[in-house]
């Protein structure tokens, strides 16, 4: 009997383990630990996330769009290819940026640790983190410069690739697909208004956008165009939706040009 | 348009011992009828993407029930949904074809078995995207422009997968997932065949996109041939 529970305790520990080892998160040196995060998430994360992080908290019927359910294991906002999960980093970096035009603000006041520990405490709400691992970053290559040509056949591809069905021809999000899309838990959403300003979802730097178009927002309409365009054809789109923005007068296009001798 | 896909292959059984006279395969078929009044599908209107409408003579319609003069129910997923017990089955090297054509899917519905390949084709002179959202498989949202080439796979059972196009909101087609090689979708006439299935008991299931799933418990001999029907009604 003894000898039994012995092994029993093993076994338990054993579990033990391997279950705190895929409850950390690794971002660069830094060890994020779920026992730790859980606190932080209940203080900061679960009134609209909620307690048992499906996204249903208490303020989740006032927000639009709705916070995310973290036991889908599925996420926007990644460096990993369409369909894969995300890495550590990618989660860090959404609490740490916040989401643009959504409820989601910067976490960037709480420590670096804590924001660790909060990946971490995220992670455990779904099994998909212990039977899978996150796909390889998609590689971003440099950016050529901008230019005339390259925004033309940028506006080009955004018809071609019918961009423009549901972002609209102006790129404000009023094409005629817009009015029947739904995020993946049925949800209505609206695409993306180009004209708004310099920020997006996932990141506002040109090398985030081209991240973007390769990897798609998962778990919303947003798809991934990794095979469907040339590394140049997407920093041409990339410096096309630049010129949708109707708020900026001064633009990348303009500052790339070559001066007038 | 009902397209029958059946990708039973016997070869991808493994199990272990040799195979006995007594396990000869059996089979089972059957129609799936309709009974009731069904709804005609409704006009599509495709008029969002010129490229679309001129891949069309004749105005095109939803594909939720498709029935024939006879009664015979199109694009019903019939399957063994118990009775293998622990039976593991190696997926079919053979990949199978989901195309978007003329701005819709053919198959309307596809099954296949779990990783598997799944090859996706775009006919269109559009660009697709195709965006399975499954609930027990990882979501995956893909473009398509005309030709590129696209495989991807499921790993997971799952009956059956909701298909969209966002870029074109009419488009939708499922996929069924199995985890063993014992399943078929009945053609335009309703008919359905279940080929190689090893002698035993098992549960029968007949899904339907609108109209749900029906069960039935079956009991097949080494070498036998066995007929069952299924009935929806509305």
């Amino acid at each position: 009997m003894i000898k039994l529970t012995g092994k029993v305790a093993i076994l338990v520990a054993v579990l033990w383990s391997v279950n705190a080892g895929a409850q950390e998160s690794h971002i660069g040196k830094l060890v994020g630990k779920a026992n730790r995060g859980k606190a932080l998430y209940v203080r900061y994360c679960i009134f609209c996330h909620g307690a048992q992080g499906d996204g249903l908290g208490e303020s989740a019927p006032y927000l639009d769009p709705k916070p995310r359910d973290f036991t889908k294991a599925v996420y926007k906002c990644r460096s990993t290819p369409s369909g894969s999960l995300p890495t550590d980093t990618d989660l860090y970096d959404t609490i740490t940026r916040g989401v643009h035009a959504s409820g989601m603000p910067s976490w960037k006041p709480l420590l670096r640790q804590e924001r660790a520990d909060l990946v971490a405490y995220i992670k455990a709400f779904s099994s998909a983190f212990q039977e899978e691992k996150p796909g390889a970053p998609v590689s971003i290559p440099p950016e050529p410069a901008s230019s005339q040509d390259s925004v033309k056949r940028g506006g080009e591809l955004f018809q071609s690739m019918n961009c423009w069905l549901c972002h609209g021809k102006d790129g404000r999000g009023h094409g005629p697909s817009s009015a029947t899309l739904t995020d993946s838990k049925g949800y209505p959403i609206t695409p993306f208004d180009f004209t708004s300003g310099t920020h997006f979802k996932c990141g506002d730097s040109d090398a985030e956008m081209f991240r973007d178009l390769v990897t798609g927002l998962d778990g919303t309409p947003m798809p991934s165009f990794a095979d469907a365009m040339s590394e140049d054809q997407k920093w041409d789109v990339v410096h096309f939706i630049r010129t949708l923005n109707t708020h900026a007068k001064t633009h990348a296009v303009a500052k790339n040009e070559p001066k007038a001798p | 348009m009902a397209v029958s896909v059946l990708a039973l292959s016997f070869f991808g059984w493994v199990r272990s011992g040799a195979a006995r006279p007594a396990d000869a395969p059996a089979s089972l078929s059957g129609v799936v009828k309709f009974e009731g009044v069904a709804l005609k599908g409704t006009r599509i209107d495709m008029s969002s993407d010129p490229n679309c409408v001129k891949a069309h003579s004749t105005p095109v319609t939803t594909e939720e029930i498709v029935v024939d003069a006879n009664g015979g129910l199109a694009n019903v997923v019939v399957y063994v949904s118990d009775g293998l017990g622990t039976a593991t089955f190696q997926p079919p090297a053979q990949p199978v074809v989901f195309e978007q054509k003329g701005c819709q899917y053919k198959p309307h519905v596809l099954a296949m078995q779990a990783n598997q390949k799944l090859n996706v084709v775009n006919d269109d002179e559009t660009t697709h995207n195709i965006h399975p959202t499954p609930n027990n498989n990882r979501e995956w949202n893909m473009t398509q422009p005309h030709g590129m080439p696209l495989e991807q796979t499921f790993a997971r059972e799952e009956v059956a997968i909701l298909v969209k196009c966002n870029i074109h909101p009419w488009m939708r087609g499922y996929i069924a997932v199995f985890k063993h090689p014992y399943f078929a979708v009945s053609d335009k006439n309703g008919s359905f065949d279940l080929k190689d299935l090893p002698p035993g008991t098992y549960t029968i299931t007949a899904w339907q996109e609108k109209l749900g799933m029906k069960t039935q418990k079956i009991t097949v001999g080494a070498g036998e041939a066995k007929t069952l029907d299924f009935t929806f009604k509305q």
